[in-house]
């Protein structure tokens, strides 16, 4: 069975405040990281899936992304899907 | 008259609920482990607070998959009176069965007061009890409790009648002032305040008691 590796990033949508980023992004103000001016925090998610072709891996893997691994009120996502050897990619 | 409690790994205000229910209004109760799918004789259920499966990716992410949930939606779809406290209320929207979702609260601190609240009962059978306008005060203990929606959906739900209960004095940054959210059919209510821990005046007011109290009709 062909093995895929995916990374799936996942944002909070533009519109919803990110009050943990705001405050990271102060925190980079004051390390002395000057002209910062925006800092949004979001999730890198890294799957490993075995599937019979890449086109199923895709489908399963949007179906997983907008069902579980993000919550489409608040949250956009964006797919990365690439076939491997089996194992995690380094 | 039997009231069903579910309790998912991390919840933590399971007794908090039971002691409410059984202790100071003297109804019966069952526990209602995740796994679960019999829900035989409950009149009610209640979705306790807590940090169900440890808020992993996302509050009340995980917990939408639990066994139990399944009939608590049908109970719900049924006409059956659900009740989301705080986690329950992340639960809840989760599952599709109340709009929108809870964020992290704007100041980022956990925030653990009485909080003051404004009630507008509308068609919620759990808010019976209360006048329309009625001001009352009930503790909110979360980190994550930030109502996130549309604008076009939040006036929809004022217009609705849902926004049932609302902060008069916002803690967290929700959306419109949003502390509680009832659905259409008026048997499902969210809400981030702990009305369990405001059922006796030893322990900090009895505001919350009349809501649990409408289960007794």
């Amino acid at each position: 069975m062909p093995h895929f590796h995916a990374s799936v990033q996942v944002s909070l949508r533009p519109s919803v405040l990110d009050p943990a980023g705001e405050a990271t992004r102060a925190a980079a103000g004051r390390l002395g990281v000057a002209g910062v001016t925006r800092l949004r925090i979001g999730k890198a998610i890294e799957v490993e899936i075995e599937a019979p072709d890449k086109a199923t891996a895709q489908q399963q893997l949007e179906f997983l992304s907008e069902r579980l691994l993000a919550n489409p009120v608040i949250e956009n996502w964006t797919l990365d899907l690439i076939e491997t050897a089996a194992g995690p990619v380094a | 008259m039997t009231i069903g409690i579910v309790v998912f790994p991390g919840s933590n205000c399971d007794r908090d609920v039971r002691w409410a229910l059984e202790g100071c209004l003297g109804m019966a109760t069952r526990y209602l482990w995740h796994e679960e799918r019999d829900l035989q004789g409950l009149e009610a259920v209640v979705l306790p607070g807590g940090f169900s499966y440890g808020d992993y990716l996302r509050c009340g992410a995980i917990a939408r998959f639990a066994p139990v949930l399944e009939e608590v939606r049908r109970f719900a779809s049924e006409g059956g009176p659900v009740l989301g406290i705080c986690n329950g209320f992340q639960v809840l929207t989760e599952l599709g069965l109340l709009p929108g979702a809870l964020t992290r609260n704007i100041g980022l601190h956990f925030v653990c007061e009485p909080t003051p609240l404004e009630v507008r009962p509308g068609a919620c059978r759990w808010l019976t009890g209360y006048q329309s306008g009625e001001a009352i005060s009930l503790p909110i203990a979360h980190g994550e409790g930030r109502y996130q929606v549309q604008e076009d959906l939040l006036r929809q739900l004022e217009d609705n009648g849902q926004v049932v209960l609302r902060y008069t004095a916002n803690p967290n940054g929700s959306m419109g002032d949003v502390a509680g959210l009832c659905n259409p059919g008026g048997n499902v209510l969210g809400l981030m305040p702990h009305p369990e821990r405001a059922c006796e005046s030893l322990t900090g007011g009895e505001d919350g008691r009349r809501l649990l109290a409408s289960l007794l009709g």
